[in-house]
């Protein structure tokens, strides 16, 4: 011990250290007072602001997915609807040995051996709790398997879902169109907080096209939370009692289309084999009966979600099911416009009921040496207009071609809607092509492409050439030669039903009326239409094969449209490129004659002959639809 | 002299003596003092079973810890004052040596080394928490005081070595709360104000230095206080969240595991470090100042002791005890409320886990050593 350090004095020492505990209990107590201070700022003054908060940090928002309208046909079929399907999930924290398990699922067939990595990334890599869907849709026989093994796979549990479901999607795939799973790009254009929760959306036909009204309008649901995101059931916690009151989905609205499925089915099992599309309206309201293209696919597989391999298949099948033939197929429409072009020729005095023409079996342009044939080698004889249009002769029409001239053959086809859309309520058809000079002018590039060749006013007049048109075109023309001129918009979606009105009150879909075709002289009309009637039920007409012993009256027109794809399809071999270089069978047709009901046209690709192939297919839907047919007995 | 009430609330004077009382006596306990412990440690765990989000297993464990940490708080109260002393500067040496040992073989944990496993795992750093204000108390004990410029450049020595070998494990919360420790000691010694008031104005520049030698992670703490919704998913998340806890609780609390900050996993380290948040959360402003209350009572009867001690020793190590676990308590509540960065402190008798629980009632066994071995004064 230091000698030298003063003396301890105790009482001073006790004294200065009873000072030092008074200035340091007072410094603490100043310093608990700043923490009380701040709790009664946190817990009293701020109160509401965290109570605010801490009541948003427990409270998610979920969506509640709204279902999708269902889809009827005119006569209240289902087309579309909503089933319940089966899902397989896996919870990863119930679940003991992931690998294990997923090993036995795959030797009971209930998921696929490949797949077992990609399913234990996706196990490890998102919260522990969310399932893992390990098969979107089980079969009824997996299904079974499933339930009587189930107590073997503790974690692993069936979740049901909704699915779209088309009962005879392949009857009506390309009008109804289909859904598919919702894409990065879909939300682009659709406005996502509507579609938060939605898995599909419409892709293509009527599902695409009246997606607003199918979808409905999403809902909302309040659930607790933890931090991690994991659900906590509602009902075992006090915490339930201040949620928010949920918002319930609106479902989406049901449409009745106007198609007909026994006309669909008459249609499809008519193209069997075949590549083409028929399409049957109702001239008189625009209404479409029948929207067949063949062939057709099976749009479950995209509401249900396919293989690459099948979807692969679909796209690269050469008969290419995917492609709607009834509104984007675009075909040279051959001699059926013959019936517009003979009311061209009459209105613009091109011709007359007295004009007669020696048919010897082809047509040469004056000072030209170029035969432009008829179909009929041997030749027609003497024609007149009516012969002419019931016999299809190709020569009488050459004659008279130069006369109407192509600008006016454009300007009445273009009245019956040929060379620009229909307006039908789906998307994606193709406009078709009426040529006029104008059009040749600013189609081409080279100056000698853009003149307008005398020859080519010749082939027009047949309907080939650069003419084209869809079947749905085709169809709706034949209306406007069935209804004399008047014309409606084509449609496929009748009337819309919202599923939650009392009164199950539909809101019927009014046609459109367009611009009427303007013949001056009615009787012209006459000429045609008894013309077309002769095509049909005449012995000398092209199609008496088809009419002849109808009960009823009918007009119709062959069309025989020559086939000009030959090198594309080289790759086939050469059965396939004979059969391929036929020409395409076309006709349109109507019927009851005096008060006109149905308008059908039928394309069948490389199906060589309009009369003796596409037109029994015509008679068969009318048939079906004026009652009859083989069903209405 | 008169303190306070709370001093004479402390003194127990008024409550008579039982059987009990008489039993507390023999057993060199203080009765106050373990009253106002057990009711904390009582509160903790109340609070602690909806913290651990029910689990009476963990329940259990943590008063298995508290009872190996009572019995040790009456073992040490059954040595006097003057053994305790003489055998300070060897434990404070030991302590030395195990926290070399600690830098140099410790195991690492988090991204630092504390652990060392002689036997038993402990943090070496827990026996300097009581060794170094009793090496300075010690080294004091037969001087004058207050102390002058030679002893107390010694006393800094004793301080710093320690306080540095910890902050280099790296653990700069309990270093920190170390070197306080024993500047409590030299403060109560009666460190002169104007140096005090020098060193504290010395301290801003100090500050800057500080902030060199800090590691990124405490650097980041420091702004996170100063700015917590800059990084809320960060390293602001826990002091947002154990705002949003305390402040929704309102008066009154959400209710006994009613807590939906802490029950649904919102609030972090919610049975550690922001139990005060859970506590503030269900039982409201109420309930935090009960506990609050509880522990002034403690702390009071500390002071209370160190006032009526008889020796340097005993008055200067029972002084920096008590108001050390303030600091704790302090640095806790103000960490957890958002008033100071986040450092690694338990709220002390109430977060879950052992090892701080055993130091801090080893303390308190030195103070009811203290009381209980008073001899008559000196003079």
């Amino acid at each position: 011990m230091d000698l030298l350090s003063p003396i301890k004095d105790h009482h001073s020492e006790r004294r200065l250290f009873i000072a030092r505990v008074i200035l340091a209990s007072t410094i603490a107590f100043i310093l608990l007072g700043i923490v009380v201070a701040r709790l009664v700022q946190l817990q009293v003054f701020e109160y509401e602001v965290f109570t605010a908060q801490s009541q948003g940090n427990r409270v998610r928002i979920e969506p509640v997915p709204p279902i999708r309208g269902l889809i009827f046909d005119r006569k209240g079929r289902v087309l579309a609807e909503n089933l319940p399907a089966y899902q397989l999930e896996l919870i990863p924290e119930q679940v003991a040995d992931i690998d294990d398990t997923l090993q036995r699922l795959a030797r009971l067939g209930l998921i696929e051996a490949a797949d077992i990595p990609a399913f234990k990334e996706l196990s490890a890599s998102g919260p522990r709790f969310k399932p893992v869907a390990l098969n979107f849709r089980l079969s009824e026989e997996q299904i079974a398997n499933f339930a009587i093994q189930r107590p073997r796979f503790p974690g692993v549990d069936l979740q049901p879902r909704l699915v779209r479901h088309y009962k005879d999607g392949e009857l009506v795939a390309h009008a109804v169109g289909y859904v598919g799973a919702l894409s990065k790009r879909d939300l682009e254009r659709l406005d996502a907080s509507h579609y938060a929760g939605t898995a599909h959306t419409g892709k293509t036909g009527v599902e695409s096209s009246f997606e607003g009204d199918l979808h409905g309008d999403v809902g909302v649901r309040h659930v607790i939370s933890n931090a991690l995101g994991r659900r906590i059931p509602t009902d075992s916690r006090e915490m339930a009692d201040s949620l928010p009151a949920d918002e319930t989905a609106l479902p989406g609205m049901n449409i009745y289309l106007s198609l007909d499925l026994d006309l669909q089915r008459i249609a499809t099992q008519a193209l069997e084999g075949r590549r083409g599309a028929v399409v049957a309206l109702d001239p008189w309201t625009g209404e479409i009966l029948a929207l067949v293209s063949a062939p057709s696919f099976d749009p479950n597989l995209f509401a249900v979600g396919m293989s690459t391999q099948q979807f692969a298949d679909l796209q690269e099948d050469p008969d290419r099911p995917l492609f709607n033939r009834a509104i984007r197929g675009a075909y040279p429409p051959g001699s059926t416009i013959k019936p517009m072009l003979a009311l061209a020729a009459l209105e613009t005095g091109a011709t007359n009921l007295t004009r007669k023409t020696f048919c010897r079996g082809f047509f040469m342009l004056p000072n030209t040496t170029h035969r432009y044939r008829d179909w009929k080698p041997e030749g027609h004889g003497e024609m007149n207009i009516h012969d002419a249009l019931a016999q299809s002769c190709d020569v009488y029409f050459y004659e008279i071609s130069g006369d109407i001239g192509i600008d006016r053959m454009h300007y009445y086809l273009d009245q019956f809607g040929l060379g620009r859309p229909t307006g039908v309520d789906i998307g994606g058809e193709h406009n078709g092509l009426v040529p006029s000079r104008e059009w040749k002018r600013n189609a081409f590039r080279d100056p000698a492409d853009q003149r307008w060749y005398n020859g080519e006013t010749v082939i027009a007049s047949i309907g080939q050439g650069y003419m084209l048109a869809t079947p749905l075109q085709l169809a709706s023309a034949a209306g406007a030669l069935a209804t004399r001129g008047v014309r409606y918009e084509p449609h496929l979606v009748a009337a819309i039903e919202d599923p939650l009105s009392i009164n199950d009150q539909r809101q019927l879909i009014s046609p459109t009326r367009l611009d009427d075709v303007a013949i001056e002289n009615t009787g012209n009309w006459d000429t045609v239409i008894g013309a077309m009637n002769a095509v049909m039920q005449d012995v000398r007409g092209t199609a008496w094969g088809v009419g002849g012993n109808a009960p009823y009256r009918m007009a119709g027109k062959s069309g025989t449209a020559q086939v000009f794809s030959v090198a594309q399809e080289e790759e086939y071999d050469e059965e396939e490129i004979e059969e391929r270089l036929r020409d395409h069978a076309l006709f349109i047709s109507f019927a009851p004659l005096d008060n006109p009901s149905i308008a059908v046209a039928v394309i069948v690709e490389n199906g060589s002959s309009g009369s003796r192939v596409a037109g029994p297919i015509a008679r068969a839907i009318m048939d079906a639809y004026l009652g009859y047919g083989d069903d209405a007995s | 002299m008169r303190l306070s009430e709370t001093q004479r609330l402390v003194t127990g004077k008024a409550a008579p003596l039982g059987n009990f009382g008489r039993l507390v006596r023999k057993l060199n306990v203080d009765g106050p003092l373990l009253g106002g412990l057990l009711l904390i440690c009582g509160f903790g765990l109340v609070v602690l079973y909806s913290a651990v989000g029910e689990d009476s297993r963990l329940l259990f464990n943590q008063i298995i810890r508290l009872s190996v940490a009572i019995t040790g708080m009456f073992i040490i109260a059954q040595m006097s004052p003057d053994f305790l002393r003489r055998w300070t500067p060897w434990g404070y040496l030991a302590g030395l040596v195990l926290l070399v040992l600690v830098l140099t073989t410790g195991e690492v944990g988090q991204g630092a080394r504390r652990w060392l496993d002689l036997g038993i795992r402990f943090q070496p750093s827990e026996i300097m928490k009581l060794a170094v204000p009793m090496m300075a108390a010690w080294y004091l004990h037969d001087r004058a005081i207050p102390p002058k410029a030679g002893q107390l450049l010694v006393l800094a020595v004793v301080i710093i070595i320690p306080t540095i070998l910890i902050a280099r494990q790296p653990d700069l919360g309990t270093a920190l709360l170390i070197a306080v420790s024993g500047i409590i000691v030299v403060v109560l010694a009666g460190l002169s104000i104007r140096l005090m008031l020098g060193l504290a104005v010395l301290s801003v520049p100090g500050a800057f230095v500080l902030w060199n030698f800090m590691q990124e992670y405490q650097k980041q703490r420091v702004l996170t206080l100063l700015d917590p919704d800059s990084d809320p998913l960060g390293a602001g998340y826990n002091i947002i969240q154990s705002k949003i806890a305390i402040g929704s609780g309102g008066l009154f609390g959400k209710g006994w595991t009613n807590g939906s900050q802490a029950h649904l996993e919102y609030l972090p380290e919610r049975d550690t470090d922001f139990i005060f948040a859970v506590m503030g959360e269900e039982l409201g402003l109420l309930g935090v100042l009960a506990l609050l209350a509880l522990y002034v009572f403690v702390i009071g009867r500390g002071l209370y002791i160190a006032v009526q001690a008889h020796d340097t020793y005993s008055r200067l190590l029972a002084g920096s005890i008590s108001l050390t676990f303030f600091v704790y308590i302090f640095v806790n509540t103000a960490m957890v409320t958002g008033l100071v960065p986040v450092v690694g402190i338990p709220l002390p008798l109430v977060s879950f886990g052992g090892t701080s629980m055993v130091t801090l009632m080893a303390g308190f066994g030195i103070l009811m050593s203290i009381h209980s071995h008073r001899k008559l004064l000196p003079h």
